[in-house]
């Protein structure tokens, strides 16, 4: 593709228009006045294109040259990815402090990674081998937690004639092919365009998070997309944080979409010391950060997302298990609204563009569990959860509603919860999993045939709450029965002491499967107990003044290692206790 | 470039404070202009957008009065930009920087860009430094920390300035020395502009205070240069000088409405309410400007003041600014009805950086504890009230009457502190005392004294 010389024509906020511009090609990018910014050709009409321009468009003037060099906006992958943290066309914000201090200067330029990085490659291929797409031929080890995979690139086939062993940079090729194709440390990849992959699977293993009303009530599959919406401040970043610390994956991508500058200094300054709970070691070396804040140029929030999937595609093809975490997909999309506005489109529903539903479900469609390209048959998989941000907190709007078509759960934040201060804020009655029925196997084999039956009796309870709480407001809780009493403050305890999760707490904050089976064990072995007894015709004051109650209240204090046998001698006391409590 | 041939005396159409000119060569976007009037009145104006050879400029002193055949409008080369040195303590400014206080203009030390640069997110230092206000319902549930963004959601005729001003007067006895002030007035009425100065001057704060102050009378436009350009003077004070600087930006609903006036002059397609689609961005652009910076010892806390329209909290400007803010401090009618002085309704209140600037060291250990305990006491207490205005005081158990009573206890005592200056110390003990009112094995944590 040969190089195309325009000039500018128009410009108006983050768009720039450019004349001369024949033959020039959709979703390329081209350099942007006298400074060089980068921009994309997003319209094409006539000879003119109209480019979304990735860094600050003040001072651009007509007239001033347009360069495309005919290459889609594009990512670089290979190691250095991981511990990184880079804006949303990648570029690296460590390096880009280092030449510009606090504030990120105009038009500045850095590689997005370091292409003279020595790196230890450790061949598995040899001369003689034949690859195809997707084969391994070596491995790097990128931090201590992630052995990072050599690929031959989609549509790289033949056989090696040469491959190296020990130090590697992206200077060189690590092995050339017969027919002479080098394979390196690096390739770039347009970030709109999907990797591909052999087959999609279905998902049968949940993503675990540690938190009890996602893990227990509303499961997320490994591959599968998750949305939380919920309007500000009721609790969506932490869940998102929550995640990118506790999951049980192997690599975590945290997309900060349009956000506040503070919550990415905190991940920033806590992942390298934070520990993951399943290795021990620092978060950061399984992290990567992709962030454009609400304050920096708008159009490079709109790539970010892109940037962010693509890179864990790539993780995804080693055969990794992914979670891409995006807060906020509103960002983006109102990014797409700004740009789309400048170009004086016919709007849709609040102003975003009539394309909306469609772009959102090309990123939401690139989430799954694959079959790997490649000859061995592994696996990897993309989760995504992402956040929404609906203005005044109404679901009923374009992005929440056009996210729902493509999530697989939805994780709902309510306002009324964050206020009193019940986190994480969900509200299980408007909430819902699709993948529980294909994760209920998983359950029952993996964790006990008896969750099932928990988890159902949970969602009961839960449901018996709200219609309770509905009576009270009309009769008071004196009026009620005292059965329906006695449930009422059961269904409270389940509230507060099991879907109610503090991230403050260090024993509360993250919790396995098994703590929280065991948990509904006593809660249910709590309400079972003290049904018998009030049946016997004990006084609902003396149950509910047993310091029992008290201790079911708080068992979530109590840490993951060694809670099953709390439970066991906590459900002992329960039922020596009630079974030997007075009548009236 | 020869400064006759950048002169166009082509301007086409004027709507509301934007001219719409022709021939226009060489102006880069955001770039000042020169409007030359007909009778050699000059103003100022800064091109918008650019097609061909035409521009849109807005006009920051309004266009009423210029003559479209006989004005011109001249590109300067330059952006916008103020002049900032430390000669500006204790001075009044108008919303482009020019003195309104009758003295000389200040010997500016350097010329800022008032748009400011996007901080870089890996250049922040994380804020967990704490700042005692001196108020229970922020010290104690809501804490504050240098650096952060914490508005004031208000209503009309709710006592947000007062509240601003005992915030800014005390956290600047436990900030000392190195504390400053930033006043950015937008729309504000004449009896509100004396009320701030004389309560600057009154506190001693004002050899310590900057204010740039647009009041209603003054152009529209004018307000949406006053909050950079507090801004800019911020940035320049906290990471050149190493003030910890407090911007009080007040009122943003003005604004907001400046900037809804010249989205439906450029008949742009408006989003909610009939606000631009690009506000959220545009009010990041302010708010984000809060923080800190590696290895500066400066910051920048912001305390922007918004009237909510009508009281509601849903509405475009606290909705957008709360998505954007680490938290927010909420007024209520209701309890500036009881005479609770300060009314913050601390439900929908919010700190979202309290957490690293509270506990052992900072405030006190179990300082969270206790503030979640008083939180879920609170909202208990609240969901009684309205049940007893249903089923009477009758159908309340034992312990929701407790519940009731801490709630009521809670509003008159904890948060209606009225001037008091209360240390982190008397709040937190307050709330311990508060929370004997309700049952010990009711909590899910034990909220102690450490
Ligand atoms: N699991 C939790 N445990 C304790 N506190 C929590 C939890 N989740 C949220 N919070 C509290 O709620 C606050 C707001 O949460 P968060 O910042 O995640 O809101 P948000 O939904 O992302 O808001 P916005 O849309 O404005 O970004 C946090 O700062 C924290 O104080
Ligand atoms: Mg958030």
């Amino acid at each position: 593709m040969k190089e195309i010389r325009g000039k500018i024509y128009g410009v108006s906020g983050p768009t720039v228009i450019a004349s001369g511009m024949s033959n020039a090609v959709m979703n390329t990018v081209c350099l942007v006045g006298r400074q060089g910014l980068l921009g994309e050709i997003i319209r094409i009409r006539e000879d003119r294109a109209i480019l979304q321009v990735y860094e600050d468009t003040g001072g651009l003037t007509v007239g001033e040259e347009v360069v495309s060099y005919g290459r889609p906006l594009s990512v670089t992958l290979g190691p250095g990815l991981l511990t990184n943290i880079v804006d949303g066309i990648q570029r690296p914000l460590l390096k880009i402090k280092e030449a510009s201090g606090g504030f990120i200067g105009k038009g500045v330029k850095a590689e997005a990674l370091e292409m003279d990085r020595v790196w230890e490659f450790r061949p598995v291929k040899k001369p003689g081998d034949h690859v195809e797409p997707g084969a391994i031929i070596g491995e790097v080890p990128e931090t201590e937690r992630i052995t990072h995979r050599v690929m031959a690139p989609p549509g790289v086939s033949g056989v090696i004639k040469d491959i190296i062993s020990g130090n590697a940079t992206g200077r060189a090729p690590v092995c050339v092919l017969e027919d002479g194709t080098e394979i390196g440390l690096y390739q770039q990849w347009p970030v709109r365009l999907q990797r591909p992959f052999k087959a999609k699977l279905p998902p049968e293993v949940p993503f675990k998070t540690g938190q009890r009303v996602f893990d227990t009530l509303l499961p997320v599959a490994e591959g599968g997309t998750a949305i939380v919406p919920g309007g500000f401040g009721t609790g969506k970043t932490v869940v998102e944080q929550t995640i990118a610390k506790y999951a049980t994956c192997d690599i975590v991508i945290y997309v900060g979409c349009g956000e506040r500058g503070n919550e990415m200094s905190e991940i920033l300054t806590d992942f390298p010391t934070l520990k993951d709970p399943a290795t021990g070691l620092p978060l950061s070396l399984r992290t990567v950060i992709v962030v454009n804040t609400s304050n920096m140029p708008v159009a490079a929030r709109e790539a970010s997302i892109f940037t962010g999937i693509t890179i864990a595609e790539y993780y995804r093809d080693m055969g990794y298990s992914v979670a891409l975490l995006a807060d906020s997909i509103s960002r983006w999309a109102e990014a797409l609204r700004e740009i789309s506005s400048r170009l004086e489109e016919m709007p849709g529903e609040e102003g975003f563009p009539p394309y909306l539903a469609t772009q959102l479900g090309g990123f939401y469609e690139r989430s799954g569990k694959v079959k790997c390209l490649g000859p061995d048959e592994r696996t990897g998989s993309i989760t995504v959860i992402s956040a929404v941000s609906p203005p005044g907190g109404d679901f009923s709007e374009p992005v929440t509603q056009a996210s729902l078509r493509f999530a697989g759960a939805l994780w709902a934040l309510d306002p009324d919860l964050a206020y009193r201060r019940h986190f994480p804020a969900v509200n299980w009655l408007v909430s819902f999993s699709l993948y529980q029925t294909e994760l209920l196997d998983w359950y029952s084999r993996e964790i006990s045939p008896d969750m099932l039956r928990l988890r159902a009796r949970l969602f009961e309870l839960l449901q018996k709450q709200s219609e309770l709480r509905e009576i009270i407001q009309i009769i008071g809780v004196e009026a009620l029965q005292e059965a329906d009493r006695l449930t009422l403050e059961v269904a409270n305890i389940a509230s507060e002491a099991f879907l109610k999760q503090s991230i403050f707490n260090e024993a509360d904050a993250f919790n396995t499967f098994e703590k929280q089976f065991w948990m509904l064990k006593v809660l249910f072995a709590y309400m079972d107990n003290a049904s018998a007894a009030l049946k016997r015709g004990v006084y609902i004051e003396t149950i509910l003044d047993s310091p029992l109650r008290t201790r079911v209240l708080r068992m979530q204090n109590t840490p993951n290692d060694g809670f099953g046998k709390n439970a066991e001698g906590l459900i002992n006391e329960i039922e020596s206790e009630f079974s030997t409590v007075e009548e009236k | 470039m020869d400064l006759i041939t950048r002169e166009y005396r082509t301007i086409t159409s004027i709507t509301g404070p934007l001219i719409f000119a022709e021939k226009v060569k060489g102006g880069g976007l955001g770039e000042m202009c020169v409007v030359r009037m007909a009778g050699g009145e000059i103003r100022r104006g800064q091109i918008l957008q650019l097609l061909g050879d035409r521009a849109i400029v807005q006009v920051l002193q309004g266009t009423s009065g210029i003559d479209a055949e006989a004005a011109s409008v001249l590109p300067t080369g330059e952006t916008a930009r103020a002049g900032v040195s430390m000669d500006m303590f204790g001075r009044v400014f108008n919303g482009f920087g020019d003195p309104i206080d009758g003295l000389p203009p200040i010997i500016p030390e350097k010329h800022l860009e008032i748009a400011g640069l996007p901080m870089n997110p890996a250049s922040r230092e994380k804020p967990d430094f704490f700042v005692q206000t001196g108020i229970s319902a922020i010290d104690g549930l809501n804490t504050l920390v240098r650096g952060q963004k914490l508005p004031i959601f208000s209503g009309a005729g709710l006592p947000a300035k007062e509240l601003a001003l005992q915030i800014v007067r005390q956290s600047k006895v436990s900030e000392a020395a190195d504390f400053c002030v930033i006043l950015g007035a937008m729309g504000i009425t004449a009896r509100e502009a004396f009320f701030f100065r004389k309560a600057l001057q009154e506190t001693g704060s004002s050899e310590r205070t900057v204010a740039f102050v647009n009041q209603a009378s003054d152009p529209t436009i004018e307000r949406l240069f006053t909050p950079r350009i507090a801004l800019a003077a911020a940035e320049y004070l906290a990471f050149e000088k190493g003030y910890h600087v407090m911007v009080v930006l007040t009122d943003m609903t003005a604004y907001c409405e400046a900037l809804r006036e010249i989205g439906s002059a450029r008949e742009e397609i408006p989003g909610r309410r009939s606000y631009p689609g690009y506000m959220y961005t545009d009010l990041a652009s302010i708010y984000e400007r809060a923080g800190r910076l590696k290895g500066q010892k400066g910051s920048i806390t912001m305390m922007p003041i918004l009237t909510m329209p009508d009281d509601d909290i849903t509405h475009p400007i606290p909705d957008l600014t709360g998505y954007i803010t680490e938290g927010q401090i909420v007024l209520s009618r209701a309890l500036h009805r009881k005479g609770v002085y300060p009314p913050i309704d601390v439900l929908p209140c919010l700190s979202r950086l309290m957490n690293l600037g509270i506990g052992k060291g900072k405030t006190r250990d179990g300082h969270r504890t206790l503030a979640d305990a008083l939180y879920s006491a609170y909202a208990r207490g609240i969901d009684v009230r309205r049940l007893v205005t249903i089923v009477g005081e009758e159908g309340l158990t034992e312990l929701d009457r407790k519940y009731l009573s801490f709630s009521e206890e809670f509003e008159k005592r904890f948060i209606g502190q009225g001037d008091e200056d209360r240390s982190i110390d008397a709040t937190l003990d307050l709330g311990l005392e508060l929370l004997k009112i309700v049952p010990e094995r009711e909590l899910t944590l034990r909220a102690r004294k450490g």
